[in-house]
């Protein structure tokens, strides 16, 4: 199964890159990181994000289309990397994501997203699904 | 205070370390059975003491450490007892015991290099070599490749314990084959994690579910060779071609699972990361001279499908001029069966008519659905109606797959509608 494995931002990580020896450090220990990933065949990619101030937000409702230019607010629900992992089961996403060397010099968080597979959409068209569905529907509707 | 692990993350753990874990042990014990029941060993021994003390900094150390603490006190006792039987006695510990810290020394990597050239050793047959690797570097169960290769758990764990029977009988020694061996046993091993793939990718029967599943398990395998075969071209090329061709798994079936050819897929469907992760594979297989061997060829052809934004964009005459290459590197009736195809699309149907004249007397393609398939589609796009419907009505009756079969029926008809509106007449 892929993985999208999200590194959730920090103050730090919306301050941008920072120049001291301690950041410079955490990039080799990622670094090394990122060769074990490789070396087990599970990392299919990944990339650092730029602070939400080099960011835009485009909101969407009926035809209109606006902009928002970042920073955002809410740093905590912000994402400041990514990657994507094909790995066996979530057991063993989490047991790599617990290998990773701390992402930011303070407390943080990493979260683990499955994707959707194409088995997923297969289930999805069966009549149990539909049924489901239907099901669902018509007790909203009550 | 380490929190307490659950048996379900140490065996996570377990699982993530089994192949390096039994490689090192391999090279020190020099026998795969043998280094095996001394990692499960060493993991029962996880199990009963990380959930009080939780996982240790380094788990993947402290399994092998644990281990090879059991592989030595075999040893021993195993003297001990030829030494009372012989009674000689006189040996210094230091001559028999395997040296434990230079094992211990040794490039890991390597280790697992040797132990995929073990798994998939010439001395065994294709689909050992097969269940062999996915046992020991994939960690699949037996049940799993079982279920993978549509044959029952107990042939499969049959299949294994005689091929392991079989190294070591056969004397094979556990190292990284160099010189003039070295090629050759590395073919068996892209043979080997093709064989894997292809099972998967051409799954025309069987759970569905796990059968991708071997596309997966043999690119990360791939993944895993190219890591630690930096400068192999066709570790690379093999690479490529997986990727490329895994690309187009969500776009080449119908949602009433009928096969979608591929002028026809969405496009906006395939994986593009995975097409971009093949075309870099590719670049690196040429940037290292294996521009004309086997997998890099099949790969630019894949890449030339996945580089065309819409199917008439597809670049048909390097196809054409790469089947021509290919043809001569690694020649059969299909190769040639697919460069005729692909003349045609470049240069007309009468060339692909005139390629398909060359080869149509092979035996392999005398009952084969896609060689007058093809003829058919010449004949078709040539405006000679009668002869095209001849060929799909015989494509029709040699196919064994019925959804293969519609297909083709629906071709005939297609040739009846043409030519009726061509005489003019009314039905």
């Amino acid at each position: 199964m892929k993985v999208m494995v999200l590194v959730k931002a920090t103050e730090d990580s919306e301050a941008g890159l920072d120049p001291s020896p301690e950041f410079a450090q955490l990039l080799e220990k990622m670094g090394k990181f990122n060769e074990e990933l490789v070396a087990a065949g599970i990392m299919l990619g990944g990339d650092g994000l730029k602070p939400s101030k080099d960011g835009k937000r485009v909101a969407f409702d009926g035809k209109s289309r606006s902009v928002i230019d970042g920073p955002f607010a809410e740093t905590r629900e912000l994402v400041a990397g990514y990657w994507l992992w094909e790995v066996k089961d979530m057991a063993e996403a989490v047991e790599w994501v617990k290998r990773c060397p701390n992402p930011m010099p303070g407390p943080s968080e990493i979260e683990i997203r499955p994707l959707y597979e194409l088995s997923d959409f297969e289930e999805m068209g069966t009549p149990e699904a539909l049924k489901r569905h239907e099901d669902l529907r018509k007790s909203l509707e009550r | 205070m380490a929190a307490r692990e659950t048996h379900e993350a140490i065996e996570t753990v377990f699982r993530i370390e089994r192949a390096r874990l039994i490689a090192g042990l391999v090279r020190l014990v020099r026998d795969v059975s043998l280094a095996e029941d001394l990692a499960q060993d060493a993991l029962l021994a996880a199990l009963s003491e990380w959930p009080g003390t939780g996982l240790p900094d380094r788990p993947g150390a402290w399994l092998m450490a644990t281990a090879k603490r059991r592989a030595i006190d075999r040893f021993r006792r195993d003297r001990m007892i030829a030494e009372k039987h012989a009674e000689i006695g006189r040996d210094s510990e230091a001559e028999t015991l395997p040296d434990v810290e230079a094992a211990m020394d040794d490039d890991i990597g390597d280790e697992l290099l040797s132990l995929i050239f073990t798994a998939c050793h010439p001395v065994l047959s294709r689909d050992a070599r097969a269940a062999l690797t996915l046992r020991l570097i994939g960690g699949l169960t037996t049940e799993e490749i079982g279920r993978a290769f549509l044959t029952g758990e107990a042939t499969i764990a049959q299949r294994i314990t005689r091929s392991k029977k079989t190294l070591a009988e056969r004397g094979v020694t556990y190292e990284v084959p160099r010189g003039a061996e070295r090629q050759e046993r590395l073919s068996s091993v892209l043979e080997v994690i093709y064989l894997i793939f292809n099972e998967g990718y051409a799954a025309t029967a069987g759970d569905e579910l796990i059968r991708p599943a071997l596309c997966t398990e043999a690119l990360r395998l791939g993944r895993i060779l190219a890591n630690l075969l930096p400068d192999e071209a066709e570790v690379f090329g093999l690479l490529a071609l997986m990727e490329l061709q895994s690309s187009r798994f969500a776009a080449r079936q119908g949602a009433d699972g009928m096969p979608i050819p591929l002028p026809e897929q969405n496009r906006g469907r395939w994986d593009h990361l995975a097409i971009r992760r093949g075309l870099d594979a590719l670049a690196r297989a040429q940037t290292l001279g294996g521009a004309n061997a086997p997998y890099a060829l099949q790969a630019a052809l894949a890449a030339c499908h996945a580089k065309a934004r819409t199917a008439s964009e597809t670049d048909w005459k390097t196809i054409a001029a790469l089947y021509g290459v290919l043809s001569e590197v690694m020649p059969s009736p299909i190769v040639g069966l697919n460069r005729a195809i692909a003349h045609s699309m470049a240069f007309g149907p009468e060339q692909g008519l005139r390629l398909l004249a060359e080869i149509e007397h092979e035996p392999a393609l005398r009952e084969y659905a896609p060689l007058p398939a093809a003829r058919g589609d010449f004949l078709y796009r040539a405006g000679r109606l009668d002869e095209a419907r001849l060929q799909f009505e015989r494509a029709a009756a040699l196919t064994h797959n019925e959804k293969e079969k519609a297909f083709f029926l629906k071709r005939i008809a297609a040739c009846d509608h043409q030519s009726g509106e061509a005489s003019g007449s009314n039905p």
